[in-house]
């Protein structure tokens, strides 16, 4: 079974500490989800293990090989990262764009089955009929599928998004989500995203992993660790749980001072 | 009967190969203007004529050809491409449609090493018989001229190191290297003689009366060698289009990546400048005009992009040689007023993918 292993991860940016020994294991085919305030270091501990940001100490493990141990290109087909919020200067085509995401395995030319792999991941997210649009004339909704079949046309085994439904609408945001949860739970994917909407994790994530002053502060499943008197310590912001329908809903309390 | 609709690589390839087709319409249309060029001058020589001296000397205008229009034309196709594929790659590892090896400050620093050879008197000059400056003894000057623009690019690689190779640090250095060697070659001229105040000004505008086959060779050589590993990276440039995070992600190092660019990119303009002087425009408008044409994938765009700033190159020496028969205007005031037009007519079609 695969699965991620962090341990002891800190992180500094010049001296100020962004995360401080994280420990964290991750298995296949659930959906993690990483929750907190503004700030708290969840977006830098997604780059941390996508290599893009070095950690001061610790180790991240996946597969049972130490990420540092690897070269650039064996790491990129490995793990597909989706960043927040980019656009590129000079826009390429979607096919193009998606095509470039084969860049581990193209040597000169892209091969038959680097064509074939991102005309499968095309249809999978239902690209097609912008499949020769360029990128900067497509929605924002749009943008993010490509991002995200970019992620997967690499065929990773492990999945960051960060804050992937930012920007979305409410039907994206279901949409993008459906769309992850597929092919996590098809390809026995190890998934990790960021979000700032409590509902939206508490709805889409197995997992629901806490974070406050860049260490973890609660880890386990979203029902069962989530309630009034954690939010109020996480996000020092007083809510209200509801239930409905077998799930429960995080709502603010009102404006009234 | 039902037509199934073209599977989206069949698309992709039919798009390709109408990418195939101009490229090689660009390429027939160079070759067109590399005949025309060599019968073309003071005297003329007919195409067939041309071709036969080519494939077999011994004619009466054998010294034309062989040692004045060859060596001319040729020295235009490679400075064309390679200022093309240097804005090109500029442009694209540097995420900024503006920038060029010009912006970096490389013509300026080069400008101010001609400017100092003339002034010290490393490089002679003459009046010419038609009124212009002629300066005689060139390798001093391309020596000196050379050896700036390698300390622009020294200072930039040194900031890089110390500050992080993103885009801003590395435009905002080669500004300030722009207008400090500007501002040294004023000072030059401020306290040159006439004639060498006015050798310094001939050398600025750029021309290809200054080629010669050592030129050629040295250009040709440079650009091959520079040329190659950017168009094997062509999808790392496309990944450094998005965002840095995205091409580490891919496993390339934007950095690296980058200031290896400015490093290829600055080294074949610092040769074509040194040998031929300041040729404006080519570099920022060829990629652009490239981009239009061919959109931006970069495994298209610098293919185009070259073939673009060679075709630009030569028929403006062309007509800089025909418009004011017999004097021989600087190609770089044609490649302007060539590239001007051409430029303002395609943004005004612009569409909105382009950037």
């Amino acid at each position: 079974m695969k699965r991620l292993k962090i341990e002891n991860l800190s992180f500094y940016y010049d001296k100020r500490k962004i995360l401080e020994n994280i420990n964290l294991e991750v298995p296949e085919g659930r959906i993690f989800c990483l929750l907190g305030p503004n700030g708290v270091g969840k977006s830098t501990l997604l780059k941390c293990i996508a290599g893009i940001l070095k950690p001061n100490n610790g180790r991240i493990i996946l597969n049972g090989k130490d990420l540092k141990k690897i070269n650039l290109n064996e790491l990129s087909k490995l793990i597909g990262y989706v960043p927040q919020n980019v656009r590129p200067i000079f826009s390429t085509t979607v096919f193009e764009t998606i095509l470039t995401s084969r860049i581990p395995y193209i040597n000169w030319n892209p091969s038959k089955i680097d064509l074939e792999k991102t005309e499968y991941i095309i249809k999978k997210l239902g690209l097609e009929e912008l499949a020769f649009r360029y990128v900067n004339e497509i929605s924002g909704g749009e943008w993010q599928k490509v991002l995200i079949a970019m992620a997967l046309v690499k065929e990773p085994i492990l999945l960051l998004l960060d804050e992937p439904t930012s920007n979305l609408d409410l039907k994206y945001q279901v949409y993008v989500m459906k769309i992850i949860h597929e092919f996590v739970r098809s390809k026995n994917l190890i998934a990790i995203f960021t979000t700032h909407d409590i509902n939206l994790a508490l709805k889409f994530s197995d997992i629901l992993v806490l974070m406050k002053n860049g260490r973890i502060y609660a880890i386990g499943e979203p029902c069962s660790i989530l309630n009034e008197k954690i939010i109020q310590e996480v996000y020092d912001i007083k809510v209200k749980i509801i239930q409905y329908d077998n799930s429960i809903f995080v709502t603010t309390e009102s404006l009234a001072l | 009967m039902i037509l199934l609709p073209e599977s989206i690589v069949i698309q992709y390839k039919k798009i390709s190969w109408k990418k195939y087709l101009i490229i090689s319409s660009l390429f027939f249309c160079l070759f067109f203007a590399f005949i025309i060029s060599l019968c073309s001058g003071s005297s003329y020589i007919t195409p067939s004529e041309v071709i036969d001296i080519l494939i077999n000397r011994g004619s009466e205008f054998d010294i034309i050809i062989w040692e004045i229009r060859l060596p001319r034309v040729l020295t235009a196709i490679f400075a064309g491409a390679g200022l093309a594929i240097a804005g090109a790659t500029t442009q694209v590892a540097l995420r900024n449609p503006l920038a060029s090896p010009f912006t970096l400050g490389i013509s300026s620093a080069a400008g101010f090493g001609a400017a100092l050879a003339i002034v010290i008197g490393a490089g002679k000059f003459i009046q010419s018989y038609l009124g212009g400056i002629i300066v005689f003894s060139y390798l001093p000057l391309i020596i000196s001229a050379f050896f700036f623009s390698i300390v622009v690019i020294i200072v930039i690689i040194f900031l890089a190191k110390i500050k992080g190779a993103t885009p801003e640090t590395i435009i905002l250095t080669g500004i300030a290297m722009s207008f400090l060697f500007s501002a040294a070659t004023s000072f030059m001229q401020y306290f040159g003689t006439t004639e060498q105040v006015a050798s310094i000004v001939f050398w600025l505008f750029g021309s290809l009366s200054k080629a010669s086959w050592i030129g050629f060779w040295t250009i040709f050589f440079t650009f091959l060698i520079i040329s190659i590993p950017i168009y094997k990276w062509s999808y790392h440039y496309n990944a450094l289009l998005i965002n840095d995070e995205i091409a580490k992600n891919l496993g390339v190092n934007p950095e690296k990546l980058r200031l290896i660019s400015m490093i290829l990119s600055s080294l074949i303009t610092a040769i074509i400048v040194s040998f031929l002087g300041v040729i404006g425009f080519i570099c920022l408008v060829s990629p652009h005009i490239a981009r239009m044409i061919i959109g931006s994938d970069n495994r298209y765009l610098f293919p185009t992009s070259i073939l673009v700033g060679a075709n630009i190159l030569v028929f403006s020496d062309i007509i800089s040689r025909i418009i004011l028969s017999p004097i021989v205007l600087p190609v770089g005031i044609i490649t302007s007023f060539l590239g001007v037009p051409v430029l303002l007519y395609l943004l005004i079609k612009r569409k909105k993918h382009w950037y």
